[in-house]
């Protein structure tokens, strides 16, 4: 890779031992896949945060480089969602030892100059790039939603490598920084007329065949930013994509997506649909502990709950993840209140995927996110049950 | 003499441990001991703790990066890790826990179980000692 003067100097130390560190990731990352040169970033977000993925060394890891004072956080960085509430743990049910090492990751990425708001949908709360501007993200869901909704430039980072830009503020010019590799690869003609937990449907289906590839979506209705946030969240998980469109939603899908003949077509029923949303679930029937928000709910998602059960009694579990930001918003509105008079919990900073939910009693899980249904099998071995939020929530 | 390319600094010496199979650190190695536990891995059993690995490259979660640290932390790393083609989860773990790495070796007809080689990353060279 070809290194500027100062970038030189990062690298050979002269501003400290992060930063030499950070430059040694990103330049191995820029050699590995073959790119030219650094460019600068306007923002970062981190992931690696819940003590569940990272555990005992990522605490280590971070409490070291946060000890060399040098390495500080040069762009608007944000976290990625922790493992517990971290104001409200106890009441909740998380155990108390792991609620502790979750706190002391948090407050070394604090240390590091990361905001402490730990969420997957950070374009939500102020981490907003502008349109094709270039940035290191790492939450597959948000990699989909900044690159496809908004415009900007990421590649689907690991987590050092999104801490390491951050502290830079550059990460290496390859992959899709480049409009030449943001091209459509696949067209997919959605017949069906989509409603809630259809869109999450859709991204699991077509994940599945498109792999790393960049879909193109004709559908019959407009998305809005809710159900775009599903859609990418469940491509990115069941495959491994950065980048799609929708025609005459996103951006540059007249321009860029159509720069190379694409020759793969699919076209997705009504019936594939349906049988996707049924594949998604492992148990049938009401789950103990109902989960929404993956990826983290909006303010509007939030209201649509708190109407449905608002002078009700909930008998199941139910939690709404966000973030602080979404929360204090819901505080002010009033919809807090409405979902905790049902029985239900606003529960920050968290997930149902890097939640410790394994150790806190619960069997079965219900989601309306297909990224939450992929994983809560794997990572926690819970059962799930996927359905839009009004199936899943059980009243008295 | 061997020519490689540097993906993390440092030089070291060691006895190989080679394989064909890419690894992966998360779920495939135990961080405590060292040894390779994953089962349909054809090092399954053996330990790398202060060998230099030679393997095609990584697999697996990226949470991997944070097992290698883990393990230099423990004591249980490699001395230095070759990789045909490196891959990001190997290559962030090595310069996180300044372990030497190197990948595309110009030749690998020496680099057999056993050898005894010294991996010098800065110049992009490995020695085959004995």
């Amino acid at each position: 890779m070809f290194l500027t003067h100062d970038e030189e100097k990062m690298c050979n130390g002269e501003y400290g031992d992060t930063v030499r560190k950070s430059m040694d990731i990103l330049v191995a990352l820029g050699d590995i896949y073959g790119a030219e040169k650094f460019v600068d970033i306007s923002s970062a977000q981190v992931s690696g945060v819940s003590y569940k993925t990272i555990g005992q060394a990522g605490l280590e890891y971070l409490e070291d480089l946060a000890s060399d004072k040098s390495g500080y956080a040069t762009i608007p960085s944000t976290l990625n969602p922790a493992g517990t509430d971290l104001d409200n743990w106890s009441e909740l049910g998380f155990p108390a030892d792991f609620a502790s090492k979750q706190t002391d990751i948090v407050n070394a990425y604090g240390q590091l100059g990361i905001s402490k708001t730990c969420t997957c949908t950070p374009y939500l709360i102020g981490n907003v790039p502008r349109f094709r501007d270039h940035i290191s993200w790492s939450e597959s869901s948000a990699v989909a939603y900044v690159n496809s909704v908004i415009g900007a430039r990421t590649n689907r980072e690991g987590g050092p490598g999104a801490l390491a830009a951050a502290i830079v503020g550059k990460t290496p010019l390859y992959g899709f920084h480049l409009d030449e590799n943001r091209a459509s690869t696949l067209i997919v003609d959605v017949e069906a007329d989509l409603n809630g937990a259809d869109f999450g449907a859709l991204g699991y289906a077509v994940g599945q065949v498109v792999g790393d590839g960049i879909p193109y979506f004709k559908l019959n209705n407009v998305p809005t930013n809710n159900d775009l946030k599903s859609l990418g969240a469940a491509l990115a998980s069941s495959g491994a994509v950065a980048l799609y469109y929708v025609e005459n939603v996103t951006p540059e899908f007249d321009t860029i997506a159509l720069s190379n003949e694409v020759n793969d077509n699919m076209a997705v029923s009504t019936e594939d649909i349906k049988e996707t949303r049924d594949k998604l679930s492992t148990a049938s029937g009401y789950a103990d502990l109902v989960c929404l928000g993956c990826p983290h709910a909006s303010l509007e998602e939030i209201k649509d709950v708190a109407n449905f059960v608002c002078g009700k009694n909930i008998s199941n579990e139910l939690w709404i993840c966000t973030s602080i930001n979404i929360k204090a918003a819901a505080d002010r509105m009033g919809y807090t209140k409405m979902i905790e008079n049902a029985g239900g919990h606003i529960v920050q900073d968290t997930c149902m995927v890097v939640a410790p939910i394994e150790d806190m009693g619960y069997e079965s899980v219900g989601v309306n996110s297909a990224k939450a249904a992929n994983y809560v099998p794997s990572m926690c071995g819970l059962k799930v049950i996927y359905n839009d939020f009004e199936n899943l929530i059980k009243f008295d | 003499m061997i020519k490689c390319r540097k993906i993390s600094r440092g030089k070291s010496t060691g006895e190989l441990i080679v394989s064909n199979k890419p690894l992966s650190f998360l779920g495939g190695v135990n961080p405590d001991s060292g040894v390779v536990i994953d089962p349909h891995h054809d090092l399954s059993g053996q330990c790398i703790k202060d060998k230099i690995l030679f393997i095609p490259g990584g697999k697996g979660s990226t949470v991997g990066s944070y097992v290698i640290f883990q393990m230099k932390k423990n004591g249980t790393a490699p001395k230095a890790i070759i990789c045909l083609n490196a891959e990001p989860i190997i290559a962030t773990g090595a310069i996180m826990s300044d372990i030497p790495m190197v990948d595309s070796p110009s030749s690998t007809d020496n680099l057999i179980n056993g050898v005894t080689v010294e991996v010098d990353c800065n110049k992009g060279l490995i020695h085959i000692l004995f």
